[in-house]
Parts: C-alpha cells; sequence; structure tokens
C-alpha cells in the first residue's frame, strides 16, 4: 500500500460569521490523484490555504509526510500578479524557485534542473519569451514547470484550469499526469469541472456546505453534485 | 579632474551610490515599490533637516527617519503600504516637517537646496567612508538574501508557498532601501533619487529578461549617469545633479522608443 502524504484529521475551520470547514477528514497517499469538487463557497480554497499553512484551524489537524522535515508543495493558481509588463522570461522566472545554492547565480546542478523542467513540460522553444507576454496556456504550463522543478511531495492545482480553453486545459493536465504516472508526483486537484476531474483523476472529494463524500471517481454521481447544489 | 580631492570624493562616493542604487532599483521595479522609495526620499528629507536642526550631519539624521519609518511600514500590509493616497499623505506630512525642522534651526534656503537636489561636489573623506561602509552593508546583506529576495520580488505567491519568509525579508528590503535612498540623496538629492533608484532599472527590463541581465544594465546605466554627470557639472559649473537627471531620462526614454520599435 502506498505512503500516505497528507493526512487531513477532524478539520473543522469557522470565520466569524459562518463556518467553512466542518469535521473534514480526507487521506492523500504517495501518487494519488484527488480531486476537490463542490461549488463555491463550500471551503476548497480554505482547505488549501490550510495545507499551505496560512490558515490555523480551530479544530483538528494536518499531518503531513515526511514528518521530519517541512513537505515539499507546489502549488499552481488560477491567478497570479503577472501584468504584461512582467519583465523576467519563463525561464527565468521557473528558476526564481531554485535553491540548492545560496549565490547570486544558478549552479551547474540548477541550471540542469531547469533545463530538465523547461524540457518536460515542452517549453523549450519560448523559454526565453517574456511571461508577461506569454498566453494564458504558456503561463499556467510556466507556473507548473516552477511548481514541478523541487519534485514536490504535494502539488496542489487550484483552479490552475480555470480560464483556459478545452485544448489548453488538457494540454496542461496531460502533463501533470504524465509526472502523476511517471514521477509519483501526488496530486490535488481543486476544480469545478466535473468532466476534467473524471478523465484524469482516481478518486474525488466532493465538498458540500458541512458535509463531504469522497470515493474512487469511477463512483461519482453527478446526483450527488446536483444535490450539492440544491442544498 | 582627478588631481581635485572634491572630484575624487566625488568619483568614488558616486560610483558606489551608482552601484547600489542600480541593484535596489531591479528589486524596487519588481516589488512594484517606485512610489515607496520616493515617500522614503521625503522621509529622507526631513530627517536630514531634523539632523541640521539637532547639529548632526544630515546624512545621519536621513538613516534614523528612513530607517525607523521603513521598519513601520514594514508593519502594514504589502497592501496597505502600496496604497498611494496614503503614502501622498505621509510624504506631505514629512515633506512639511522638513520645512519645519530648518526653520526651527534657522537655516537658510542653501541647507534646503543642497538637501532637496543634492551636494555631490562638497562632500569629505569622511562622508565618503561612511558612504562607502553603508553601501558595503547593503551589498553584504543583498548577497545574504538574494534569493529569497528576488523570489519574494518577482513572484510573492511562489516565495510564500515555497515558505520563505515573505515578512521577513519585506522589513530586509525596506531597510536596505532606506540605506540606498539616504546614500543616494548625498548625490542627486531628496527630490531626485527616482533618477537612480528607478529610472535605469525601469530601463533595463526593456533590453533583458533576467534580474542579473537587469541588475548589469542598470548599474551600467546609473554608472553611466554619474560618472558623465560629474564631468559635465565639473566642466560647465552646471549642477551634476541636473546633468544626471538628463542622462538617465534620455535612457529611459531612448528605451521605451526602443521597445516601441521592437514590438512594432
Amino acid at each position: 500500500m502506498s505512503e500516505p502524504v497528507l493526512n487531513i484529521k477532524n478539520l473543522t475551520v469557522s470565520f466569524p460569521d459562518h463556518l467553512v470547514l466542518n469535521d473534514l477528514s480526507a487521506q492523500l497517499n504517495q501518487g494519488d490523484f484527488l480531486s476537490v469538487v463542490g461549488q463555491n463557497g463550500v471551503g476548497k480554497t480554505t482547505l488549501v490555504r490550510v495545507i499551505l499553512h496560512e490558515l490555523t484551524p480551530q479544530h483538528g489537524k494536518i499531518e503531513y509526510r515526511p514528518v521530519f522535515k517541512r513537505m515539499k508543495i507546489g502549488y499552481v493558481p488560477q491567478f497570479r500578479n503577472i501584468d504584461e509588463e512582467y519583465p523576467l522570461s519563463i525561464r527565468d522566472f521557473i528558476g526564481l524557485n531554485l535553491h540548492d545554492s545560496h549565490m547570486p547565480w544558478l549552479s551547474k546542478k540548477e541550471r540542469q534542473k531547469l533545463d530538465k523542467i523547461i524540457e518536460q513540460t515542452n517549453l523549450e522553444s519560448i523559454q526565453n519569451t517574456p511571461l508577461g507576454e506569454a498566453s494564458g496556456g504558456e503561463k499556467q504550463k510556466a507556473y507548473l514547470a516552477q511548481a514541478l522543478i523541487n519534485n514536490p511531495d504535494l502539488l496542489i492545482l487550484d483552479e490552475s484550469t480555470a480560464s483556459l480553453d478545452n485544448v489548453r486545459k488538457f494540454e496542461l493536465l496531460d502533463l501533470v499526469k504524465e509526472f502523476n504516472e511517471q514521477q509519483g508526483v501526488t496530486v490535488l486537484f481543486i476544480t469545478h469541472d466535473i468532466e476534467l476531474a473524471q478523465k484524469y483523476a482516481h478518486d474525488y472529494l466532493l465538498m458540500r456546505h458541512g458535509s463531504y463524500l469522497s470515493g474512487p471517481i469511477s463512483e461519482f454521481k453527478e446526483s450527488d453534485l446536483e444535490e450539492a447544489e440544491h442544498a | 579632474m582627478l588631481s581635485f580631492a572634491f572630484m575624487r570624493h566625488a568619483y568614488i562616493a558616486g560610483t558606489m551610490i551608482a552601484v547600489i542604487s542600480g541593484i535596489i532599483g531591479v528589486y524596487v521595479i519588481g516589488r512594484n515599490m517606485s512610489f515607496l522609495s520616493h515617500m522614503l526620499s521625503e522621509i529622507g528629507f526631513s530627517g536630514a533637516s531634523f539632523g541640521i536642526f539637532m547639529s548632526w550631519p544630515p546624512l545621519n539624521g536621513m538613516l534614523l527617519f528612513t530607517i525607523v519609518s521603513s521598519v513601520l511600514i514594514g508593519q502594514m500590509s504589502s497592501k496597505s503600504s502600496r496604497r498611494e493616497a496614503s503614502i501622498s499623505a505621509i510624504s506631505s506630512l514629512f515633506l512639511g516637517s522638513g520645512i519645519l525642522f530648518l526653520s526651527l534651526a534657522n537655516k537658510n534656503a542653501s541647507d534646503a537646496t543642497s538637501i532637496l537636489f543634492g551636494s555631490m561636489i562638497g562632500i569629505s573623506q569622511s562622508e565618503v567612508d561612511q558612504i562607502l561602509w553603508l553601501s558595503i552593508a547593503v551589498l553584504v546583506i543583498i548577497f545574504i538574501v538574494y534569493r529569497d529576495l528576488r523570489f519574494d520580488s518577482f513572484d510573492h505567491v511562489g516565495a510564500q508557498v515555497k515558505g520563505v519568509n515573505t515578512q521577513a525579508i519585506s522589513i530586509i528590503f525596506l531597510v536596505i532601501l532606506a540605506l540606498s535612498v539616504s546614500v543616494a540623496a548625498q548625490i542627486v538629492g531628496s527630490l531626485l533619487i527616482f533618477v537612480l533608484l528607478t529610472l535605469p532599472a525601469s530601463s533595463a527590463k526593456h533590453f533583458t529578461r533576467t534580474v542579473s541581465g537587469m541588475m548589469v544594465f542598470s548599474i551600467g546605466a546609473a554608472l553611466l549617469g554619474v560618472w558623465l554627470g560629474l564631468y559635465l557639472g565639473y566642466v560647465t559649473n552646471w549642477p551634476v545633479s541636473f546633468f544626471i537627471a538628463m542622462i538617465e531620462c534620455v535612457i529611459y526614454f531612448g528605451a521605451l522608443t526602443w521597445n516601441r520599435i521592437k514590438n512594432g
């Protein structure tokens, strides 16, 4: 059986005016591809913020593996503060996440890592393009490459495909699937897009206001989602 | 020209100032903090006036005010510290205070002019030494935090996820920005800080696509402005800061034109 990467235990988060997460428990094992689905306001982003240590839950906890060091997390959000004036090239942007050395310049090992991830994410031909001038799909690929450059224990895709057309969505998730299957990267995929979840994820976690359903994605029932939407 | 001690002092101090302004400017652009550096320069004016009022060297007063205020700004959220209206209000308050301190110190307009527009030619050996040590301190701090500062400046979201202590980096950056503003004000004056702290780096982003490339270009543009400005100031007896401002503006508008031509 695969090693657990993330163990979410009885997580409760509330804000002054309402309860967002209510006794949520879930587990992610090494190599899992879990899709978190649910309508707006059910706490998907709150869950991500707790995992990223940006929020402290009132009750419950998250156990991370490996426990002896800070877990390496790659995070790909829907939007980032990158406007068309952003000066760095795609290559330099991806390289921002390299910290194997403290020197201002990249070491040989770091340059090799950078070359490898650029090749794996099919960004070679546009690596010197200014990120600000790249298309939405190219930007998301660059964010993905930056998130993956240090071989993270967990990759979080937070609505990363929401602003892309169908072709770019599949292109991005095909890449993620490759890393998941070939390198065992554990994926937490937050999405509204059930079709994408069914095509790529192994398991699902359906979040509703205060209650949760989970299981293999093959057992996901559209009626559960509709029920949640009408709840 | 270099047989005169005052010109040698000017060139040594100017070179150090150009190097640190060129480097810090890249982070100012990356963090979108041009407006904040402007506010620090006005706080610097107030500090220098306070120094004169207290019979201290103006640079010491400037350092005191800019460093304390940068730490206070660092406590604010990055969103609120970039809020232009509050920055304008604080700038006005400090400019007004600066005028009050000068008035209380019974100093005349020439003191205000030298703080506002710089007095490069009058720099003494001890001031050169102070500028040199402050510049070395800035360079050492940047070297220590280089990667985290670069990450946070050009991708705040990524740096947070990576576990970079972005709040600490923000305060460290504001302190070295305060040091740089105080040092750079010695040559171009507090009103023209923009000229060395943001124009070279703003020009650089049109020619290069890496942080290190931007730094090299930015240092080069700042050095060109300072060296040529000092020379032209020497031969014409016109203010050095006028020439530096002109040269940096020519480079900046040249970069904009180049960018427009390149993009059709």
